[in-house]
């Protein structure tokens, strides 16, 4: 039985490859946190700026620009640093994944921004990301799965208490992102 | 013994063939570039064995142009799905049985 450590390595190879082509692992959990404490700043402005809708959805677009790029390029150097190739057909399906609930929930918020339905905005938005992670968890980290249908519960939950709306960003973008970010950092480092 | 080993597959016995057909039979299609990049190749090298497991019709290929660029997708076949699997099969009851 001389081939045996050779047939173990094979099929460790084997497993490796099919999990890395059809997963992208490089996601960086610091980029999480990142996320979350922007949209806890994003929260505390929002609070001061709470009657001037313009502004609040600045400050919203703000924090979104803001975190993925952080989000970008921390992945990015993850990849780099565990030798990984970032941009591959299973990064380009999740991201294509990712945006078309994500863009679908943009476009939406801005027609009911115009259209004066200022209360559908967070609910909405909070409802499409989480589809949006999701969908893209079947070609990342599974655990984002998990991170999504919180965010369509909190969606659905300022839904029906529209008042509570900056809870839901609190919540739903800070407080969860955080937490998210760290158990990853820990999971799978940074 | 001979048992065990009655489904290795010949063509499957090099690293290189086995990781060609991991990503295949887990992925739709795979280009001819990303499948370097995964696998970490040369050209010439992935390009010869993607020849042998063509010839024996375990995976089949498409060529066309994207922008003009050459583009060539790969993805297992029927058979090659099959022959896989029996092969991996045959690799876990090697190791369990040893």
């Amino acid at each position: 039985m001389k081939n045996e450590p050779n047939t173990h390595e094979d099929i460790k190879a084997i497993r490796k490859l099919m999990e890395e082509s059809t997963r992208f692992l490089s996601l960086s959990g610091l980029s999480g946190v990142i996320a979350g404490v922007t949209a806890l700043a994003g929260a505390l402005l929002a609070w001061l700026f709470i009657d001037q809708t313009w502004s609040l959805a600045g400050i919203a677009a703000m924090v979104l620009v803001i975190s993925l790029s952080f989000a970008y390029f921390l992945s990015l150097k993850k990849a780099r640093r565990d030798k990984k190739h970032f941009w591959t057909p299973v990064s380009r399906k999740m991201l294509l994944n990712l945006f078309i609930p994500l863009a679908t929930g943009g476009v939406l918020t801005i027609i009911f921004l115009i259209q004066g339905n200022l209360q559908l905005v967070m609910p909405v938005f909070l409802i499409f990301y989480g589809l949006a992670l999701v969908n893209a968890s079947k070609f990342t980290l599974g655990e984002i799965f998990f991170l999504g249908l919180l965010e369509i519960v909190i969606g659905l939950f300022v839904t029906i208490f529209p008042n509570l709306w900056l809870i839901g960003w609190t919540v739903g973008f800070g407080v969860l992102h955080i937490i998210y970010g760290l158990v990853m950092y820990r999971k799978y480092g940074k | 013994m001979k048992d065990l080993i009655a489904n290795l597959n010949k063509i499957f016995e090099s690293r290189v063939r086995l990781g060609i057909m991991s990503v295949l039979t887990v992925n739709e299609k795979y280009d001819f570039n990303s499948l370097k990049e995964t696998l970490d190749l040369t050209d010439g090298n992935l390009a010869s064995h993607l020849k042998a497991l063509e010839k024996e019709g375990m995976i089949a290929v498409e060529k066309q142009f994207i922008d003009r660029k050459p583009n060539t997708s790969y993805w297992a076949t029927e058979k090659g799905r099959t022959a896989f699997s029996d092969h991996i099969s045959a690799l876990e009851n090697l190791i369990r049985d040893s």
